[in-house]
């Protein structure tokens, strides 16, 4: 039997999913996370509570949601609060174990920019901005960041400080007095990068199949920093392919039948 | 006493120029036919309130009937971009605009301390992020008993809000079910508040699940069939993942977005008319 064929962001997904445990806890954004999540609950981890912002707990979709607040989150739902309690007690309180991330920069400690490229009152481009990540990255008992490597997102001085990684070291995060232990690694289309448990700045630690440690090194725009037992991710299975190709989003809606024809019978 | 009003003439009474305007909804019940009859009657300045603008907001703004803008999440959500916020903040088209952005916590802190009445939310928040340094409403204090040090931001209290609902009883109290956001926050924090609903029926409770919002504390329900879309109303209808994809494209040219929005919504009757026109040329 040949080896199945799989994509960059394929390999990427399933090296997330894999970090989950079979038991966690996760606080979810949509796209990349929401596939990674969705692929290791269905895959190893059947317990995994999946939490997503819009105050769904505990939600078990069986298409992939379009955006955060998707009916098929609250109607697959254990329970569904309000956005004041998801973030307050739930977040804050301290009661989701890991959170996912993604941005349009990161810097070697892992701090995430997702609100300008540019400066702040005259943007390049405007992001959308923090919605949870600020406080994801402060309660969450760790986070995860998904990534594409490249150097335009792998800088060396973010344009603005959105959510806070390892701040300027871990040492440093620690004196901010959020309980969360932050970025635990980041997930790319290359391989993983990991904090170094002293210092806090990231560390090339995993190369999926088939990349070199020097094209993840042209990828980045600071100096990189190579694990010195540099490991190899496993290849995705053929069943972790065939369920995550399995995850797509529900296109359809009734809402074209309840809407009368012009000059039909309106209300 | 709530007041059962046509939608045209609850936006009238309420909805001034200059106001402060929340509209909320949570990806769900976003109040879509209100925000559409606000620009069918060319309400200006307002200052807008929502964590996540939306494309309720995105037409606002681009039709020029915002003067300041506060949220905390300004993409297509599941798409991309929402284009005429980004127009506005990148190049000030149609007109300049202030903008005052949180995160998704502190926003939702700031209507909840809104509707218990307190002057400020006390949150742990934005540590370490540069939002401190660009929005000078968000403050530090130290708690009196544990020295900790809080982030304080100012409670939303907004001239009035709008929320959408499944349904009302003919006294006025608003049931609704389904992801629930804020939104019963923002009305209880604003001066006045619409509440738009799929149906008025005889009478709601929670005996069957989800949340009353008791008559006396809402000013107006307005009927407003279908009035979330492209949002949805759990039990009602589902979310248009089509129209949002296809928003990306009627929104991304400024010029092409007002010759839009004066074809299919300005002129339309109402919010179904609107729809109407939709759907007979494949939006929906």
């Amino acid at each position: 039997m040949s080896e199945p064929s799989y994509s960059p962001e394929e390999m990427m997904v399933v090296a997330a999913s894999r970090l989950l445990d079979v038991d966690d806890v996760v606080f979810i954004g949509i796209g990349l996370p929401s596939k990674a999540a969705n692929l290791a609950r269905k895959n190893h981890a059947p317990d995994l509570s999946m939490i997503y912002e819009s105050g769904t707990l505990d939600t078990k979709p069986t298409v992939l949601p379009l955006s955060i607040g998707d009916p098929e989150l609250s109607r697959t739902a254990k329970a569904v609060v309000s956005v004041p309690e998801m973030f307050n007690y739930w977040l804050q309180g301290g009661w989701i174990r890991t959170g996912f991330l993604g941005a349009a920069q990161i810097d070697r400690f892992a701090n995430l920019n997702s609100t300008v490229i540019g400066d702040y009152h005259k943007p390049k481009v405007r992001l959308p901005g923090a919605g949870g990540a600020p406080e994801i990255a402060g309660f969450c008992h760790r986070t995860l960041v998904l990534l594409r490597q490249n150097p335009r997102t792998f800088v060396e001085k973010l344009d603005f400080m959105t959510t806070v990684g390892m701040l300027r070291g871990r040492r440093s995060r620690q004196g901010l007095n959020v309980p969360g232990h932050g970025p635990q690694a980041v997930i790319t289309d290359l391989g993983i990068l990991e904090p170094d448990s002293e210092s806090g700045e990231l560390v090339l630690t995993h190369l999926h199949p088939g990349v070199s440690a020097e094209a993840a090194i042209g990828a980045t725009s600071w100096p990189l920093r190579v694990a010195e037992s540099l490991a190899r991710t496993n290849e995705p299975s053929r069943s972790e392919l065939d369920i995550l190709r399995a995850l797509v989003p529900s296109e359809e809606s009734n809402i074209a039948r309840l809407i009368p024809a012009i000059g039909g019978a309106g209300r | 006493m709530t007041e059962f009003l046509e939608l045209t003439d609850a936006v009238k009474k309420f909805v001034k120029p200059g106001c402060s305007l929340a509209a909320e909804g949570f990806t769900h019940l976003i109040p879509h036919a209100a925000g559409a009859e606000i620009i069918r009657q060319r309400i200006g300045h307002l200052t807008l309130i929502r964590m996540t603008p939306d494309i309720i907001f995105d037409q606002l703004i681009g039709m020029g009937c915002a003067d300041k803008l506060v949220f905390s999440w300004g993409g297509n959500p599941g798409v991309g971009s929402l284009f005429r916020l980004r127009d506005a903040y990148e190049n000030g088209v149609p007109h300049e605009m202030e903008f005052e952005e949180h995160a998704h916590a502190a926003m939702a802190n700031a209507f909840a301390a809104g509707a218990a009445g307190m002057p400020c939310a006390v949150f742990k928040g934005y540590r370490g992020t540069q939002y401190p340094e660009v929005n000078p409403k968000i403050k530090f204090i130290e708690c009196p008993f544990t020295g900790e040090e809080l982030t304080v931001i100012p409670a939303h209290r907004p001239d009035v809000a709008i929320i959408h609902a499944q349904r009302a009883d003919r006294q006025g109290n608003v049931w609704m079910t389904g992801i629930l956001g804020v939104q019963k926050e923002a009305v209880l924090a604003a001066a006045h508040s619409i509440v738009t609903v799929e149906e008025i029926v005889d009478e709601v409770d929670e005996g069957s699940g989800g949340t009353v919002i008791p008559r006396w504390a809402v000013d107006v329900v307005c009927e407003a069939r279908l009035g979330a879309f492209p949002s949805y109303t759990e039990g009602y209808y589902d979310r248009s993942n089509a129209f949002y994809q296809k928003w990306g494209e009627v929104s991304r040219e400024y010029d092409r977005f007002r010759e839009w929005m004066e074809h299919y919504l300005v002129t339309s009757d109402d919010f179904v008319h609107y729809l109407a026109r939709l759907k007979e040329d494949g939006y929906v």
